[in-house]
């Protein structure tokens, strides 16, 4: 789960790290009140949506009036802003951040996460602030630093000297950033991120170290104990489908495909869409229904599915395991019956009593095409979308 | 032979009581598996499936002398279970558990690398020696007793490449879910290794997914430490970059976890991939041929 940048350094202040001084709006109007009591010789207005590179898609303007800032602040709002990391479709921008301009003299990369390789949280740091890492990454690795933390110490005093010293910074700075370290060490804990991003962290002209932007996500498994910040979800954000799909407890991910999908377990549902790109068609979704293919939680799922209009034929991949075929092929058939539906479903079952399973479905008197394994699913699924 | 579980292994079930863990000790116990008990704090002494339950892992492993344990309970008691396990002597610990905060994860395998201990999973299907030993949640009766070893990512396509050797005669020695997350117990080096020395493994499927380079690790130990024949398939190839899918391992993150990536490192291992999930079967009597030729 991903935190809007307002939600992000609101955290930030409370663990003691430096922000710029701003306010988050909704409505354009009440920018008068932000730009009165914030004085600053200029301010940033910054669209609020969960994705990079808003600065050059025309979601960061910096203004220099009021005036300016509230025209700025009613255009931005209700836009959709595209980007190059949510393209084609964009997000809504249904706040924006406005914050006072700072004397920048020098921009730093800052971020911690979970290493899956060495099983501990790294922290990563850069004097190639302002760029993407990966860009850094590709053009500069030399300029990557990295510091692994041990889960019993945390984050030691000597390590937040390594890489001070190494981003050249001096004086007072060395204690300022280890001060901000350990701060963002104790948030990542304490709010089970997995994500945290600061980029830039900049040193102003008299010294000072802030941190102008920020990216956190959290923990999807944390959030039974994280409540606070799964309240801030923001579902504008996300795909109005997996969102649905969230609600109802299922697994689904929109594609641009026009060939739906069911599947029993997240690998099996990942490879019955390589399988449908293999065959020459192209998967509209995953979902991943989990192992109860009861006729309830199979009706939820188609009608997720149905909401795509791309979508011209589903396909239907179980790996019956313990739950035996015909109870799923009796849930199939009552799904079928109860969204009406009106495109051709491709059945693939397999498992204990998988011919009787197979027989209730073709006997059914339904649109549903029973196949012989999982190549013979893929191929009638194309076939079916092609006619 | 066989690797990690056989018929003699003695298992206990934490979450004994529970909906999973009585459904699942009881598919167990049809199957044979030497089942000796469970845990579920405060029913000790009960009796449950006509096996005692124990207040605590202490109790159990001692009056038991189980060596393997496996967890059903709820996420957020998992991390206390695996460590609970592991402190009272377990040698062998399974968590189908799905769902663990993976700062959990990090401070369970920061303990358990002081112990002699294996995990598998969590977010897994558990590991099965065919006519000796389940434990976990795959179907038991898609199984043959054979000669293909099976470590897998992902649990319902674990069933795909044990119901395709079944159909190919050929059979499994063991079948090991190391699951889904991020931060595991045994990846696939350890299980290779093990396949490796085991007599009755005479060819090896490894299915894999997007996420993490454990593949790619694994390419390397391929190239360098396995002599037997190996197939295998990566799931995810169609996957968008920066979406979790399902599994809380299984995500393309900053151009590294990509499924082309995987299969590159493994074909040039020497493995055959197969490139699709209905092939399998194919692609490990491929590999065998393969090594013979």
């Amino acid at each position: 789960m991903n935190l809007h940048e307002y939600q992000a350094k609101t955290l930030l202040q409370k663990y003691g790290i430096p922000v710029p001084r701003g306010q988050v709006v909704a409505v354009a109007k009440e920018t008068v009140a932000v730009t009165t009591e914030i004085t600053s010789a200029a301010w940033v207005v910054k669209a609020q949506v969960h994705a990079g590179g808003r600065g050059k898609a025309g979601g960061v303007k910096i203004v220099h009036s009021a005036k300016e800032a509230q025209v700025v602040t009613s255009e931005l709002l209700g836009k959709t802003l595209i980007t190059y990391q949510n393209a084609p479709d964009g997000q809504p921008v249904n706040q924006v951040l406005i914050e006072e301009t700072l004397p920048i003299a020098r921009e730093l990369y800052l971020s911690m996460l979970v290493d899956r390789t060495l099983e501990r949280v790294v922290v990563v740091a850069s004097s190639a602030g302002g760029m993407d890492i990966e860009e850094i990454a590709k053009s500069s690795p030399e300029k990557i630093l990295q510091e692994i933390c041990d889960p019993l110490t945390g984050l030691m005093d000597y390590q937040a000297r390594n890489l001070g010293f190494k981003l050249e910074l001096a004086g007072d700075q060395i204690g300022a950033f280890s001060k901000i370290l350990k701060g963002l060490y104790k948030l990542f804990k304490d709010n089970d991120l997995a994500l945290l991003e600061i980029n830039p962290l900049v040193v102003t002209v008299d010294g000072k170290l802030y941190a102008l932007d920020c990216k956190m996500s959290v923990d999807d498994n944390a959030l039974y104990r994280q409540k606070a910040l799964a309240e801030q979800r923001d579902w504008s954000q996300e795909d109005s489908k997996e969102a649905v799909a969230h609600h109802a407890g299922l697994n689904y991910i929109a594609l641009n495909g026009n060939i739906g999908c069911m599947v029993n377990g997240a690998g099996l549902a990942m490879a019955t869409m390589d399988l449908i790109k293999l065959h020459g068609g192209a998967p509209a979704n995953f979902l991943d229904v989990g192992g109860g293919a009861t006729a309830e939680t199979v009706t939820k799922a188609f009608k997720i599915i149905l909401a795509d209009s791309n979508v011209k034929a589903i396909l239907v991949n179980i790996f019956g395991g313990i739950m035996r075929c015909d109870i799923i092929a009796e849930g199939i058939i009552a799904a079928v019956k109860e969204v009406g539906m009106q495109i051709p479903v491709i059945v693939r079952l397999e498992g204990t009593n998988v011919e009787l399973g197979k027989n209730m479905l073709q006997t059914s008197g339904l649109n549903i095409i029973s196949a012989d394994g999982l190549t013979d699913a893929a191929l009638q699924a194309v076939r079916a979308v092609a006619a | 032979m066989s690797i990690l579980v056989n018929k003699n292994t003695k298992v206990l079930c934490q979450g004994f009581t529970g909906k999973q863990g009585s459904f699942h000790s009881e598919q167990a116990l049809a199957y044979g598996t030497k089942m000796v008990g469970g845990v579920t704090p405060g029913k000790g002494g009960l009796m449950h499936l006509g096996l005692p339950v124990f207040n605590t892992m202490r109790d159990a492993v001692h009056e038991t002398g189980a060596t393997a344990s496996v967890i059903y309970v709820p996420p957020a008691f998992a991390a206390d279970s695996i460590l609970e396990a592991c402190e009272a002597g377990i040698e062998l610990i399974i968590c189908i558990t799905e769902g663990i905060p993976v700062l959990d994860m990090l401070n369970v395998k920061h303990v358990l690398n002081s112990y002699n201990v294996k995990l598998i999973g969590p977010n897994c299907p558990g590991v099965i020696t065919p006519d000796e030993c389940k434990i976990g949640i795959m179907p038991g009766s898609i199984h043959l007793r054979g000669k293909v070893g099976i470590v897998s990512r992902s649990g319902t396509l674990t069933y795909e490449a044990v119901h395709q050797t079944t159909a190919l005669k050929l059979g499994q020695s063991t079948c090991v879910g190391i699951g889904g997350d991020p931060i595991k117990g045994l990846n696939f080096i350890e299980c290779l290794e093990m396949f490796e020395a085991d007599d009755e493994t005479e060819a090896i499927i490894m299915v894999g997914e997007i996420g993490g380079s454990d593949e790619e690790e694994a390419a390397e130990f391929i190239k360098s430490n396995l002599s037997k024949p190996i197939a295998a398939y990566i799931a995810g190839q169609t996957a968008p970059a920066g979406k979790r899918m399902g599994h809380a391992g299984a995500i393309i993150s900053g151009g590294s976890g990509k499924a082309e990536d995987k299969i590159r490192a493994l074909e040039r291992a020497g493995a055959v991939v197969a490139s699709s999930p209905a092939g399998l079967g194919e692609a490990v009597l491929a590999a065998i041929t393969l090594k013979k030729s």
